[in-house]
């Protein structure tokens, strides 16, 4: 449902004509007031009207958002996987980000 | 199980002398049960083996709307009307969330429409017969939704993360459809003599199919254990009936209503009810597209799908001319 970001390269020409097909959408709901808006999946709709309209009914049947985003797939960039290492490895020794890494004594106090 | 006799690579799993280095990697990381995600390498043949579980999956869920809306316009009353709509759009809602967990493996919709509707992908063998009275609305929900349940739970950890997330989604909204379904059986078998017969009767129709929906023994299936290696299935045909059994038998107890099996007895050794197999060739019949209802069913999903085409191609028209005069406009 998730991730349409995925490269359409091994998809046929034959049925993937992107004339005939609507295109895709990627939904974001808001649970609650406060939380933000969590990617929920996605559907086909033919503009942001008609993508708004599809979301709700295939994804708040059960009243689970009080707000929608529609962005269209297309539109999404993403990180590559091989480049997982040198993205997110620099973040993993700086333990010193931590609050749990400055020992102090119990008589300080909370903090 | 909406997933029948899924072709996997056809081969034994390799064993990782026999892997590449990617494969080797891969498997690793499914073994340390983590999520594979869509731009992440996978081989060929788990792709296609996920698209060809999926798309079947997704495609039964959309097949499966036809026995009951069937009843949707005769529903004894109007909450029993409102529950029916309201399962059969979540069925709606369901192949299009399965839909999309396939799409991310790069195959598009209408590929897999055209699949369904030129026969080259299947959808459950259950969804081949006909729902005749109104106590069949029942027994769909407690048998069908049931069995679907037990093999839907599990896959909620498989390997594939969309599909994963998909099947979360499901189950979340599954429960109902079970409950709703044990509540008309069980409004029916206490109800007159001829609702419980009624009751009776539609049991005796579904049982065996309901059996079938798992598929048959899978112990020696080269597609069965390569599946099971990449976990995208994750238990054997033949546990998940057994477990199927076990819990549906103490419920037509509770119904009052006697399971059609002469042979049907609780295994003290075992801790497992002994059971009669299906009929196989019936099932082989109708898979391959012989049941009572196959071809209307792909009748009435490709005329819908036909009769649709002017509405699709209407509202892409609108929204690229709206597209132009907006463009037009700035």
């Amino acid at each position: 449902m998730a991730d349409k970001v995925a490269p359409k390269s091994h998809a046929s020409g034959k049925f993937s004509d992107p004339k005939s097909e609507w295109p895709l959408w990627e939904v974001f709901i808001r649970g609650q007031h406060g939380m933000s808006h969590r990617h929920v999946g996605s559907l086909h709709a033919s503009d942001t009207e008609h993508a708004i309209k599809n979301a709700r009914d295939v994804y708040t049947r059960r009243n689970e958002g009080v707000s929608i985003w529609v962005v269209e797939a297309s539109n999404i960039s993403a990180s590559s996987p091989s480049d997982k290492g040198p993205m997110f490895d620099p973040s993993r020794d700086k333990v010193y980000r931590h609050p749990t890494f400055y020992d102090l004594p119990d008589e300080a106090g909370n903090m | 199980m909406y997933a029948q006799m899924v072709k996997s690579t056809g081969q034994a799993v390799r064993t990782r002398d026999d892997m590449t280095v990617e494969e080797r990697a891969f498997q690793d990381r499914i073994d340390r049960g983590e999520k594979i995600e869509p731009k992440d390498w996978m081989p060929e043949g788990y792709r296609k083996n996920l698209i060809r579980q999926i798309g079947q999956h997704a495609h039964s869920e959309i097949v499966g709307q036809l026995p009951e809306g069937n009843w949707i316009t005769r529903a004894p009353t109007l909450e029993r009307k409102a529950n029916l709509l309201a399962k059969v759009q979540d069925e709606a809602g369901h192949g299009l969330y399965l839909y999309c967990a396939a799409e991310t493996l790069g195959v598009s919709r209408d590929e897999l429409f055209d699949m369904l509707h030129t026969g080259k992908m299947k959808y459950s063998s259950i969804f081949n017969y006909p729902t005749l009275t109104w106590a069949d609305m029942g027994a769909v929900g407690w048998l069908v939704d049931g069995a679907a349940i037990m093999n839907q739970v599990p896959l909620q950890r498989t390997s594939y993360g969309p599909y994963a997330r998909a099947m979360v989604r499901i189950c979340k909204e599954e429960s109902f459809h079970q409950r709703q379904g044990f509540q008309v059986m069980l409004t029916m078998a206490r109800g007159t003599k001829d609702q419980k017969r009624m009751a009776q009767d539609a049991l005796n129709r579904f049982w065996y199919p309901a059996l079938m929906m798992f598929g048959p023994s899978d112990k020696e299936s080269v597609h069965s254990a390569q599946s099971m290696a990449w976990k995208i299935k994750m238990n054997t045909n033949d546990e998940l009936r057994q477990k199927f059994v076990d819990e549906t038998v103490p419920q037509a107890e509770f119904l009052g209503l006697s399971v059609p099996d002469e042979k049907l007895t609780w295994n003290e050794e075992t801790e497992h009810y002994d059971y009669s197999e299906p009929d196989w060739s019936e099932f082989f019949d109708v898979i391959s597209g012989n049941g009572p209802c196959n071809a209307e069913r792909l009748k009435t999903r490709k005329k819908a799908w036909d009769d649709g085409a002017w509405v699709r191609e209407a509202m892409l028209a609108h929204a690229r001319k709206s597209r132009a005069r907006r463009e037009a406009a700035e």
